[in-house]
Formats: structure tokens, sequence, C-alpha cells
């Protein structure tokens, strides 16, 4: 017989997954239809675009594939459109379905890639500028402020287009994916910046960081062990918000023709390609991608907001 | 004033904050720099094991004498000297804060927050030992040793607190400093933190700089009792000579200001009028604009601390024996 005090079970340690699923956040989660689904919606698109070389009937990459006889097909329930090719062809022959598929796959990487960089960058200034304030401060947010006041499209295409003249040409196809994130978090990173550093000098200034300074605790760990923790909150909606809006921005740059190259092509690239071809009547090729991109940038912006309400308690 | 067993000794201590608005307003909008004088030229000494108060209004300067004491601030005039440690080590201090809500990370197990001093200064050699000391501390504040497994916000108000004197107690200090320990806790709350600041004295051997504006509650604790007023100290005396004879007009208003439980609708004769701005202080004595005796001296000359039987007193009218004489006592 198993007798153990009831007092005792209630004692256990939380650990943190059951903190989590205690928390409101999950809580609200479960409750959000509009969450859930997003985040249902975002998973298939994500889950996809990984198993892209599994699903697509096709390697859009493979030039031996593509056959010019199957060019600017319809899809499949059109007359004319024929199997595998589900939404159809573009003019040489390449499946629309499969280069979605390839294309999300790098729209999402160049998302989260520009993401993580802007949020090391703008985490590490708003950290160093709360915490010291001073020049430092000063010096930190007028750089901040003075990116901000240019467009980023222009930022985007002169770093891009000064990166590709610089590369050498062996490298610029494969440099230009990483050209591309540096450009989008030369400007996002501000915008962690100045919420990690309202925050931390709302932080820094709470008894416990004094607390931990009276045993001596160095500038270093007082700002990543103490201070980094209780300024996360806004970051993440911020993080959230800004992985649609980098995604847009990367679109937004290969339908310029400043992005990817139509051989490695992203959503924003397979919709400056089939725009050519939209006054020809094969709408399919510009229309499914644009609609991809949709989905993936409305799920995200779906949850970014609940995520925004959801932490903040003024809202509820 | 020095006394032979002090463990610290506060020697005509200053604090100027610069005020100031930013560079270009000045530069532009002609503004002068201000700088608030929150503690000038304070003076005391505590004796090893006793506990030393400081009480007074908000914003006379006392919190800003505790984060001085602790280091966090950097005095702008005088010294701040501590005795010889024991154990052949330099006095260690430690601070309690305000307030539980906000002295506790509260990302951080009570058990991390109590060992964070113990890993920082290195006191223990492996985790297990660590581990130990900080069940010994959680038990010996009056909390269950698998406490440490919880979050701040699974205390109470009173419990956090305790957290937070463990926390103290880590480093093994000798000297503690009390900033309002108790102003953010109810009543009943006050007082078993009280008489576990109490214990704990008797028990470790711990010095106390207490900080309040509670008088009741300073008067629980203390063995000497010092009076401050924008900044500076007014009147300082042993703790039961303070409350049945006040001698300074301030120290007077103040224990006017207490509640009595025999007579609760009895007249007070309460002096109107709030401290004045730091930034810009009357001349003279700075409790002249509010003070029943002030003459036209009072408002010209400042007036030096003096001894006054165990007291010290900064007043012309107790200098001159112009003194009403206490109406009340409160013993």
């Amino acid at each position: 017989m198993t007798d153990i005090p009831a007092h005792d079970l209630a004692r256990k340690p939380k650990t943190r997954l059951r903190l989590f699923l205690d928390s409101d956040v999950w809580w609200s989660f479960r409750h959000s239809k509009s969450a859930m689904g997003a985040a249902i919606v975002l998973g298939l698109v994500i889950l996809a675009a990984l198993l892209a070389p599994v699903l697509s009937p096709q390697n859009p990459y493979d030039l031996a594939a593509l056959e010019l006889w199957n060019a600017e097909l319809p899809p499949v329930w059109m007359e004319g459109g024929q199997m595998p090719y589900i939404l159809g062809t573009d003019v040489q022959g390449r499946d629309i379905l499969s280069g979605i598929l390839y294309g999300t796959r790098i729209s999402i990487f160049i998302g989260i890639a520009s993401v993580i960089v802007s949020l090391l960058i703008g985490v590490m200034a708003g950290l160093l500028a709360g915490f010291y304030g001073g020049w430092v401060d000063n010096v930190l947010m007028r750089i901040g402020d003075v990116l901000l006041s240019i467009p980023i499209i222009l930022v985007a295409i002169l770093v891009s287009s000064v990166a590709q003249a610089m590369l050498p040409p062996e490298l610029r196809e494969a440099g230009i994916a990483i050209v591309l994130v540096l450009a989008i978090a030369l400007y996002s990173w501000v915008q962690y910046a100045r919420v990690v550093r309202a925050q931390t000098m709302v932080e820094r200034r709470k008894e416990y960081v004094q607390a931990s300074r009276l045993v001596g605790t160095p500038a270093r760990r007082l700002m990543l062990k103490h201070i980094l923790p209780n300024t996360l909150t806004p970051v993440f909606v911020a993080a959230t918000l800004n992985f649609g809006l980098a995604i847009l921005i990367e679109a937004t740059l290969s339908f310029l023709g400043v992005g990817m190259p139509p051989n490695q092509p992203s959503l924003g690239t397979l919709i400056r390609v089939g725009n050519q071809y939209l006054f020809s009547g094969s709408w399919w090729i510009v229309l499914f991608p644009s609609i991809q991109l949709c989905i993936l940038v409305v799920a995200v912006n779906m949850l970014g907001d609940w995520l925004r309400d959801a932490l903040n308690p003024k809202l509820r | 004033m020095t006394a032979p067993d002090a463990i610290l000794s506060v020697d005509h201590v200053s604090k100027e904050f610069d005020v100031s608005a930013p560079w270009l307003n000045r530069v532009i909008e002609r503004k002068p720099r201000l700088f608030v004088k929150a503690v000038n030229d304070v003076s005391f000494s505590i004796p090893r094991g006793s506990c030393f108060s400081i009480v007074g209004e908000s914003g006379c300067g006392k919190s800003t004498v505790a984060r001085l004491v602790t280091g966090l601030y950097s005095t702008s005039g005088g010294e701040i000297r501590f005795g010889p440690g024991t154990a052949g080590r330099p006095v260690r201090v430690q601070m309690i804060f305000q307030d539980p809500q906000s002295s506790l990370n509260p990302r951080w197990r009570a058990g991390d927050i109590i060992a964070e001093p113990i890993r920082e200064m290195k006191l223990r050699k492996t985790e297990d030992e660590t581990r130990d000391r900080v069940e010994d501390l959680l038990r010996i504040v009056g909390l269950a040793a698998d406490d440490s497994a919880k979050f701040p916000h699974e205390f109470s108000g009173g419990q956090r607190q305790r957290i937070s004197i463990a926390r103290a107690l880590a480093s093994e200090p000798e000297l503690l400093v009390c900033d309002e320990p108790t102003s953010a806790l109810d009543v009943s709350v006050q007082a078993q933190i009280l008489n576990l600041m109490r214990r704990l004295q008797k028990e470790l051997g711990l010095t106390y700089l207490f900080i309040s504006h509670d008088l009741s509650v300073v008067r629980h604790m203390s063995d000497t009792i010092a009076v401050m007023y924008l900044g500076r100290i007014v009147e300082m005396a042993p703790a039961e000579d303070l409350f049945t004879a006040p001698q300074h007009p301030y120290s007077q208003l103040l224990l006017g200001t207490i509640p009595d439980i025999h007579a609760p609708n009895r007249d007070r004769d309460l002096q109107a009028g709030e401290p004045p701005s730091p930034l810009n202080p009357p001349p003279g004595c700075t409790f002249h604009p509010r003070c029943p005796l002030a003459d036209t001296r009072c408002s010209r000359e400042a007036p030096a601390l003096r001894e006054h039987g165990r007291a010290t007193v900064s007043c012309h009218a107790v200098e001159e024996g112009r003194t009403a004489a206490p109406e009340r006592s409160h013993a």
C-alpha cells in the first residue's frame, strides 16, 4: 500500500513544464480559438516546408527534372491540367506546389535567422544601454534612431547590392541568404533594444538587484541572470510579430529583385516571376505563392497578437 | 564620538544627488544645476550587538543612510568606518529591504535566492553543502526546508520577508541594515518578523541599523534612536528616554502622531505643514517653519548637535531652556 500523506504530494516541487502547463498563458492559449487555429495552421505550414523533399512531386532545383513541354500547365482541376502538377507549372515546367514548399522553407529560414540575429544584437544593446545609462545608452540608442530613420527597403537594397558587388561570384549565391538576414536584422534589432532597455531601467533599480550587488555579483551576471529573464516577456511578443514582418520584408526584397535569385526562389521570388505572366493568363503562377505567403504571415501575426494579449494582464 | 567597541562609525557623512536637467536642456533653457542634499553631516556610531534606529518622515534621508552604509551609494563627504570584524575578516554588512515584492527575483526559486550569497562569495565548497546551509537557513527563519523549490509568488508577504532575512544571513553578516523591513506587512505579521529579528539578534550576536518611520516598531527593537529631519539628525537618545522625554520639538511632534489605544480621540495639537523641499531647505534651523518654539535666531542660525543629559539634540530652544515641557509622556 502506498501511504503518502496528502500534504507531501502537494509539496512536491513543480517542474518548469508543470509550471508552464499551470500558467495563465497556457490556459489562455487553450481558450483562444484563433490562437489554436493559427498555431495549427502555422505548424502545418512549417511541417510541410520541412518535409518539402518528401512531399513535393518534383525537385524544383533540379534542372534535369524540368521538361519544357510541361510548361504553363494549369492546376489539375482545370482543363489541360495533369498530375502530378496539382497547382500547375510555370513557364519552365516547374511544379508550382514544389516551388511553394521549397520557397516557404527559404522564407521561414530567413525569417527565423533574422529574428535570432536581431534578438542577439538588440537584447545585448538594450541590456547595456539600460544597465549602464549615460553615454553608453546615448551612443547605442542614437545609432538605433539613425537606422530607423532610413526606410528599411533602402537599407536592405543598399546592403544587399553592395554585398553582391563585393562577394566573389562563386560565393554570391550561397551568401545572398546570409546578406538578406543581416540586412533585415540590421534594421529590426532597434525595436528589441528599446523594449529591453526600458525594462532594464525598471529592473535594475529593484531591490533584488541591489541585494545581489551587495554580495558582489559582477555586472555581467547581474544583467544576464537577474535582469534579462525579467525583460523577456515583451521581447517574445516583439519577436513573434517581427518574424512575420521579416518574412514580408524578405518577400518584398525578392519581389523587387534584390532578394533570393530565381534558381533558389523564396515566396517573394516566385511572386515576382509569376507576376510577369499574370496578363498572359497564367494566373496560377503568381496566385498560389501569394496565398501561401498570406497564410503564413497571417498565422504568425495572429499568434503574435494573441501572445501580446495573453502576456499583458491589463488587456484581459 | 566613536565608541571603542563600535562596529560602525559614521563620521560627518553627506550625500548629494545630482538632479539637474539633462545637459542639452540646461544649455538651451538656462536651467541651473540642481543638487539635493539627501544626507547632511550625519554622525553616529553603533556599538557591537546593539540596535540603532533612525526614524523620520519619508524623504528625510534615512534610506539614503542605509544605502551609504551598505556601500550601494558612495558618500559625497565624510567617512564610514567599520570596527574590526570577528574571525579575522572585515565586517560583513547585509541589508533587508522594504518591499518583499521587489526584493526577491520573481524568476528564481527561494533556494537559489538564499544560495546566491553563498555561491557568489564561495562560502561553501560543494553544492551539497550549499543545499544543507540553505535548508538550515530556511529553518532558522521559520520556513520549511522544502520551501526552497518554490517561487516567490507562492509565498505570503511575511514569508517573503523571512526569505529576505535568510538571504541576508546566508553570508554570515555581523551588521544587518534593515530598511523599513516591516512597513509593507500587516500588523500581526509585523510582530512575527520583529520577534524573529530579535531572536536572531540574540542567537547570532547581530548588530542592527534599523530604519523606520513607525515609532512603535522602533520602540520594540532599539537601544538608541536617532530622529532625522531633512537630511540631518536632530535628536539622538536612548530609546526609552526618547519616548518618555523627547527634547527636540520635532521628536515631540513625531511622538504626538502615535495613536494611543487608551485615548483614541484625545485632542492632538498637530502642527500643520509638511517637510519643505530638500531642494531648497529653509535657512537656519530647517525645522523652524513648523516649529512652535521658533524665534528669529532659529530662522537665521543652524543649531549644532549638543549633549543634553543622555540625549544629543540640535535645537536653539532646548539649548536656551525655552523648552515647553513635553505635554504627554508615552510611557
